[in-house]
């Protein structure tokens, strides 16, 4: 029990003080039926050495991204990660300190979220952003909540080609809200009539950039058509890193931009911790959800920053609250921050020019496959191929040769035919030469 | 701190620091990337036009920055968090070495399961452990935070409402007045009108008031158990009972569950949904303020439509259910877009292996006895709000500063400068001036000895006139106090560059 600090004497003296005869006389409010006295089907305390290795054990069961050609995205991203990054987050006074309620005490982590927000504010090209929130799709169902709040509407119009486990975590809570949801068929195009499909009740268009296939498009039609009904346009970004390269949405008439933030500063961690990016526009700041840092001065006129416009949350609206969330990603916020700043402007867009360049390399040669088909005209780093074999089955079988080769589509459209044949694939600037000929190859293997 | 001039700024090894925005510049940069080659972009005209604006920093000059302002941050790792409802106890560093392995931290959430068996084996393992610990027959690993999990439960209930045909008749859910504030926007959320119980004089729900509110419109009822008093709800076998028997679910916000781990479980109590800070039960550096990860535990009643994904033994081999056609249940839907908090399942687990079966029944004793040392020796000089025993946390308010001119808050910042953390403020808000103490079980007798004698010595002043001690704290941190009705008044929540220097006239 090293963890445990008391002894048996402490304990016993601690008793006394209380004037309690035995532990048992602390627990005299728990109904006598409900105290457990036998023992748990769970083994007892092991020592570091028995964790570390029944965890590791475990943990080597795995094919892990940076052993293998991994070409694996739709939605999370195997990035390279400075040193710096988990050496800074690991530092007691961050990884250890609480939600900065006591703000004389907590300016590093305030300052660290006011430049977090800033940062997030400059990639989507908004005014505003909050101090994060748990990922990309929980961001961007509360941007829709919000965008109900706002327009006083809720019916909520969103793109098929919007990541299908965003659409599912929008449509749970629509559902529970009591709120409607139109969501569009998938189209690997890109061609899809949004605008149709808005109207006099419509709150919020949710398109996603670079879309679910890995197609670009100019937003500024479709939020032209969005505020012409009165509503609004929200952007959902799962690729963070595709802002070093392509225009800002803000530029382009959004009015929510919400992004998945792991790919700068955070490992995959086979789905979490992650960090939701959320950025509007100045105007709606007081229906953000979330948590917000703002800089203030302090009694002797030296700058600080606090948490604040806390008025809008749960623990002061309570049932009235812009949403229920009670924290942030502080964590992986402070991993994005460190990371983007490491990488600075220059940085950041040479980043994404790699990640472009390598996928454009990776099209090349899978295109140069008999039978492979690549469907995304304009991309990011990520793009659709069509294969002559059902896209599982081609997936399941590059895995058996070492090649993680993407995301079959229809692991994320199940019951979806159109889709049946369709990988998408991603690539970063992790993936060498080597690793993009060991795919062709074994592409061209299990196709043969 | 004093107000000596220093010509940098600095005082001593305390240093002032820019925004990164004020210490960048164009052309540094922190990462040695390759020069791309410049293949025929892709982008189709959308190319990005113009600078983003992210100032230039060399990798010292980052390291240097953060370093810096690391050391304006209270950690518990360097001192005593009392502060209660939040559970702020050691983080061991093997369960961050465990969540580092590249088998767990670099692991795609979308590779092909057959690539992930120990990943599966890990999320089944820690419900395995909730399950027993609980005593609960089945648990949802996905949601993110308590928060998240306490909406995971609603939707649960609500789903199972559905599926009898009562959604629409039964719209209410009973929330003490003493909750989290997550509670009722919980219940707001999910599409639930809310209806707080008071409280006893005793700090529980009022039973009679709650009978009196039970009826056919109500969908269930939101209690922490131990509650947000740090008192344990005696009459939780009946409220559990009479909810079920007007047709009603049980949800209980299992924030609290370090104090009763070992000792009780949950699912004897009558519990239908529980949801689990992972992070403050079973350790998660709180990192500032998260990320956390909230399972939750489920009755045979509502596990039917827990929520996508989840995984399933299958012979010897574990799946992970991903999409309701594959369900042999009744999902009520999903909640993220993958499969939960990886990184602090291995953690949690990482932590109950530590602690085993009987270290973790002692966690609880040690969180309750730590506690009730506090309250024993402080409830002589300052109010207890309640009779003892206390369960992990011990509540006092603002009556012993009557008269005094020193106000709750005063009293927190006066233990800044004595190195503390405050205790939990203001809040329960049944009880004026609420200070919430919470020592969890890490604390060693002498740390609370220590920190005993400092609470009697601020007392001692307060009511010795000592005013200025108080209401001028803290002086020795980084910052005074800050304005923030000036910050909530004229919001700035992002660095902008300063405006070109405007040519004389």
């Amino acid at each position: 029990m090293r963890y445990l600090p008391l002894t048996a004497d402490d304990r016993q003296q601690m008793l006394g003080v209380i004037g309690a005869k035995s532990i048992d006389d602390l627990f005299v409010d728990v109904p006598e039926a409900a105290r457990i006295d036998h023992a748990f089907d769970l083994p007892p305390h092991q020592g570091e050495l028995e964790v570390e290795r029944a965890l590791s054990a475990m943990a080597a069961k795995n094919v892990s991204a940076g052993t293998v050609p991994f070409f694996v995205g739709a939605g999370a991203y195997k990035h390279h990660v400075p040193a710096t990054v988990d050496h800074l987050i690991q530092r007691s006074e961050f990884l250890t300190s609480y939600t900065p309620y006591q703000p004389e005490i907590s300016q590093g982590t305030l300052q660290y979220l006011f430049e977090f927000q800033t940062q997030v504010a400059l990639l989507t090209g908004m005014e505003v952003a909050n101090a994060s929130m748990y990922d990309g799709s929980t961001a961007c169902s509360e941007a829709v909540q919000m965008a109900h709040r706002v327009t006083r509407r809720t019916k909520a119009v969103l793109s098929g080609n919007l990541h299908p486990h965003y659409r599912a975590v929008i449509e749970t809570n629509s559902r529970f809200a009591g709120d409607a949801v139109v969501a569009l068929e998938a189209n690997v195009t890109g061609t899809e009539d949004l605008a149709a499909q808005i109207d006099g009740e419509t709150s919020c268009v949710v398109v996603q950039y670079p879309d679910f296939f890995g197609n670009i498009q100019d937003l500024s039609a479709i939020a032209a058509a969005a505020h012409e009904q009165g509503a609004l346009l929200i952007v959902a970004i799962p690729e963070i890193v595709s802002m070093g390269a392509l225009r800002a949405p803000g530029e382009m008439g959004a009015d929510i931009v919400v992004a998945e933030g792991q790919s700068i500063g955070n490992p995959l961690n086979f789905g979490g911790p992650y960090v939701g990016l959320f950025a509007t526009r100045q105007k709606y700041v007081r229906q953000m959800p979330g948590r917000l840092a703002g800089e203030t001065v302090d009694v002797d006129g030296r700058r600080g920053y606090v948490l604040t416009l806390s008025t809008r949350e749960q623990h002061i609206r309570r049932e009235k609250a812009t949403s229920n969330i009670c924290t942030n990603s502080g964590l992986c916020c402070l991993a994005f921050t460190i990371h983007l700043s490491l990488l600075g402007e220059q940085g950041f867009t040479r980043l994404a020019a790699l990640n472009h360049e390598s996928a454009c390399k990776l099209a090349g040669d899978l295109e140069q496959v008999a039978g492979v088909d690549v469907l995304t005209q304009a991309f990011f780093n990520e793009f659709t191929i069509r294969t002559p074999k059902p896209a599982v089955e081609v997936i399941d079988a590059l895995a058996e040769k070492g090649v993680l080769g993407g995301v079959p589509a229809s692991r994320l459209m199940p019951g979806n035919e159109a889709v049946r044949d369709l990988i998408i694939v991603a690539a970063t600037e992790v993936n060498t030469d080597a690793d993009r000929a060991a795919y062709k190859a074994a592409l061209a293997e299990v196709l043969s | 701190m004093s107000n000596k001039q220093t010509h940098t700024g600095h005082r001593g090894l305390v240093y002032e620091e820019a925004l990164i925005f004020e210490r960048g510049r164009d052309g540094a940069c922190g990462v040695d990337l390759p020069e791309p080659e410049g293949v025929t972009p892709r982008l189709n005209g959308m190319a990005r036009k113009g600078a983003i604006g992210l100032p230039g920093l060399s990798e010292p000059e980052v390291m240097r920055h953060f370093v810096r302002l690391s050391q304006k941050n209270y950690s518990i790792d360097a001192g005593f968090y009392p502060l209660g409802s939040c559970t702020m106890k050691h983080n061991p560093r093997l369960n961050e070495k465990m969540a580092r392995l590249p088998g767990f931290a670099d692991v795609h959430p979308l590779q092909p399961q057959s690539t992930v068996p120990g990943a599966l084996e890990l999320m089944s393992e820690l419900g395995r452990w909730l399950m027993e610990l609980t005593g609960m027959p089945a648990v949802a690993m996905s949601p993110k935070a308590g928060a998240h999990g306490e909406l995971c439960g609603l939707m649960a209930i609500r789903a199972a409402l559905e599926a009898r045909g009562e959604a629409d008749t039964r719209t209410r859910v009973l929330v003490p007045e003493s909750a989290h504030g997550t509670n009722p926007a919980t219940a707001a959320a999910c599409g639930f009108s809310v209806d707080a119980i008071p409280a006893t004089e005793d700090g529980r729900v009022d039973l009679a008031a709650f009978e009196a509110k039970l009826g056919e419109d109500v969908a269930g009822i939101m209690l922490t158990n131990p509650n947000t008093c740090g008192l344990f709800e005696r009459d939780i076998r009946k409220i559990a009972d009479a909810v079920h028997d007007a047709g009603g679910y049980f949800y209980c916000d299992g924030a609290n569950f370090n104090a009763i781990v070992g000792r009780v479980k949950p699912g004897d109590l009558g519990v239908d949904a529980m949801h689990i800070n992972l992070h403050k039960t079973f350790s998660t550096p709180h990192g500032g303020g998260g990320p956390g990860a909230g399972p939750v535990v489920l009755s045979d009643a509502l596990a039917p439509f827990a929520p996508l994904p989840y995984v399933v033994k299958e012979g010897d081999k574990l799946r992970l259910i991903e999409d309701e056609a594959a369900s042999d249940a009744d999902p009520f839907g999903r909640m993220v877009a993958f499969h939960g908090q990886m990184g602090m399942f291995v953690r949690a687990l990482s932590y109950m292996m530590s602690h085993g079966s009987d270290g973790l029944r002692q966690v609880a004793e040690d969180a309750v006895l730590n506690a009730n040392y506090v309250l024993a020796s402080l409830k002589d000089v300052m109010s207890a709000s309640f009779e003892g025993p206390c369960m992990h946390e011990a509540l006092f308010d603002d009556r012993f500063l009557k008269g005094t001119g020193v106000e709750t808050l005063d009293f927190a910042k006066a233990m800044i400068d004595e190195g503390y953390h405050p205790m939990t403020v203001y809040f329960p808000l049944v009880v004026h001036g609420a200070m919430l103490i919470e020592p969890t079980e890490t604390e060693s007798k002498s740390t609370l000895d220590v920190f005993i004698g400092c609470m009697r010595e601020l007392t001692r002043a307060a009511k010795a006139g000592e005013t200025e001690r108080f209401t001028n704290a803290p002086e020795l941190t980084p910052r005074r106090r800050l304005d923030e009705t000036a910050a909530a008044r004229k919001p700035i929540l992002r660095w902008t560059p300063p405006a070109p220097a405007q040519a004389a006239e």
